[in-house]
């Protein structure tokens, strides 16, 4: 079943044509990624899905229904979660209620209910700390639940940001760059983490710089370049792909 | 475990007794009238420590908020309506026989017909939360000196109208404001006789309010609040409505400090327009500031100390540069407030200043 549905989707900042007519779709279930040298238009694609850019042209669907145009917090709200390529962690919270603010989305209490501390926002406030701890525990870093997220390492941080994402229940997990800035074993620690993540059922769109990363752990991977689609496989295929090693590597005549 | 998150505030309070025993014990009950106006002051100013200390949004301002709240409480319970009265004016005479207007005699003994303070109170609460959401629709999309610019104008422009407009009394302001009969025996006015117990509604106000605020802050939506104030862009990605959010807590703290105006312009017994001037929504900020931004605690001991230091007229004229002052050396020296600061370093740096 196709989850995901991008249709010829355009972005231009000013002259700049950043994504141009990129078409493809994300069956459920599916690690599906996105690659492309720098420049390539990845985040930004990237924001497009998330709302976090208004698209010039084309249509996004998601469960059938479109996107295109929507908040983020409204995309948020229908079950994508996404997480920073620059980790935007809250400072000035635990790694918990970093945590906590992911149930957001699928929980109530407002205004009045917080002011006078109804019983049934006190229950709901219970739940969304378990809720949040178990998260904490499945990505093996509940012991630095009570510390400040910001003083964590790199690592931590992202697995804390993880978390955060997968505190609404998503059907759709977006990661941007999950490798940016982290060492050979702490990618390999990332990449187990997302096949966990994509066993509890949740399907995960990333965008990546990390070939290894890619190779590993992707059952398809759509290739840009200068904003267009230029190759969409599965990642053995694209391994061969003639044009995708001439990107990366160069024209083998210069 | 969840009640003692409330054991300060039970401290607090029977300090606040405390303080009134001690004032009748050392014979200086006439202390109480300032602590009363302080408690409606700090009132307004942890209203406005949850919007910039919480939200992460300034408001320059939050005296235009109190003001509206003060006048509208004001005008209602003392314009004369008799005269419509004996027009025959439908529907005054409609209100008048349902118990929307009280009749009472003003200083030189003539009859004299108003709206009931209740529903005075009432209106300029529906008042105040129409404004604020007029105003905070459009100003909270900007941010820092932006939004701190969009509203010292607004607070410009209710001063401007405070002093412009002849129902408001222009510079004179409002006077001969009834006293707020609250609840039976208790009236909230100036009157010698209800001196002590007008300082304990004052703090059963404040500490009421106080206890809201706390409660959200630690809430789903504190939390939500919070969350916006460290990168409002990660808060609209985990879902929550960052723009609504905004609004709904600005409109909550502008409520907060028409509460705080109306309530002390019943007991004043009258309305200024310097209650709308520039200088008051600055002193709410440095009070917030030198509280510590998000410190409902600091906001609150801050706004008692300096509100009551500066009615007693400790700074003299100096007064609003006091503020001033106070504002900027938080700003370079203590952005995280005097309560967390090394106080040694406070003094050998602002001394090196003055």
């Amino acid at each position: 079943m196709t989850l995901l549905d991008i249709k010829n989707v355009n972005k231009h900042f000013g002259g700049l044509q950043a994504v141009s007519q990129v078409s493809f779709s994300v069956r459920q279930g599916m690690i599906k990624s996105v690659i492309g040298p720098n420049g390539a238009g990845k985040t930004t694609l990237f924001n497009l899905i998330s709302g976090n850019l208004p698209l010039t042209s084309g249509r996004i669907f998601f469960d059938g229904r479109p996107i295109h145009g929507l908040q983020p917090y409204q995309i948020a709200c229908r079950g994508i979660s996404r997480t920073f390529q620059n980790i935007k962690l809250f400072p000035g919270m635990t790694a918990l209620e970093n945590v906590m603010i992911g149930r957001h989305t699928r929980t109530r209490s407002g205004f009045i209910s917080g002011m006078c501390h109804f019983p049934a926002a006190r229950r709901e406030e219970e739940k969304i700390r378990e809720k949040s701890f178990e998260l904490l525990q499945l990505l093996e870093i509940s012991q630095h639940a009570e510390v400040e997220a910001a003083s964590l390492a790199f690592g931590q941080q992202r697995a804390v940001e993880f978390a955060r994402a997968l505190a609404s229940e998503p059907t759709l997990l977006l990661l941007d760059e999950p490798a940016a800035g982290l060492n050979i074993y702490e990618t390999a620690e990332i990449a187990r983490l997302i096949t966990k993540i994509k066993a509890q059922g949740i399907t995960v769109l990333l965008v990546e710089h990390d070939m290894s990363l890619v190779m590993d752990i992707s059952d398809e991977i759509v290739v840009l370049s200068f904003g267009e689609k230029i190759a969409e496989d599965i990642p053995s295929a694209i391994q061969q792909n003639r044009e995708v090693i001439q990107i990366y590597l160069g024209d083998g005549d210069a | 475990m969840k009640a003692r998150k409330y054991f300060p505030i039970f401290g607090l309070a029977l300090a606040l007794a405390g303080v009134q025993q001690l004032t009748q014990l050392t014979g200086t009950a006439y202390y109480l009238t300032q602590m009363t106006m302080t408690a409606y002051y700090a009132l307004l100013i942890i209203g406005l420590c949850l919007v910039m200390g919480y939200a992460g949004q300034i408001s320059l301002g939050h005296a235009g908020f109190f003001a509206i709240g003060g006048y509208t409480s004001a005008v209602l319970t003392t314009f004369d309506l008799t005269p419509l009265l004996a027009k025959g004016n439908g529907v005054i005479s409609i209100l008048a026989a349902s118990g929307l207007l009280v009749s009472r005699e003003n200083l030189y003994g003539a009859a004299l017909l108003s709206v009931n303070p209740w529903i005075a109170c009432i209106a300029a609460i529906i008042v105040t939360v129409l404004i604020a959401f007029l105003i905070g629709m459009p100003v909270l999309k900007l941010k820092g000196h932006y939004l701190a610019m969009a509203t010292l104008g607004f607070g410009i422009i209710i001063f401007r109208v405070a002093l412009a407009i002849e129902i408001f009394g222009e510079a004179d302001g409002i006077s001969d404001v009834p006293g707020f009969p609250l609840l039976p025996g208790i009236i909230v006015s100036g009157d010698f006789s209800n001196r002590v117990q007008n300082y304990y509604v004052a703090c059963m106000l404040l500490l009421i309010g106080f206890i809201l605020l706390q409660n959200l802050i630690d809430s789903r939506v504190g939390r939500a609040l919070r969350a916006i104030h460290g990168s409002e862009e990660a808060a609209n990605a985990m879902g929550v409505n960052t723009s609504r959010y905004k609004l709904y807590t600005f409109v909550l703290s502008a409520v907060f400090a028409a509460i705080a105006g109306i309530f002390l312009t019943h007991y004043n017994g009258g309305i200024g327009p310097s209650e709308a001037g520039i200088m008051k929504s600055v002193r709410y900020v440095a009070i917030v500031a030198i509280g510590g931004m998000a410190n409902l605690w600091g906001a609150l001991v801050m706004a008692a100390l300096l509100n009551f230091l500066s009615l007693r007229g400790m700074f003299g004229s100096y007064d609003d540069a006091v503020f001033g002052t106070i504002l900027i050396i938080i700003m370079l020296f203590a952005p995280h407030g005097l309560l967390r600061l090394q106080l040694w370093r406070f003094f050998k740096k602002s001394s090196r200043d003055s």
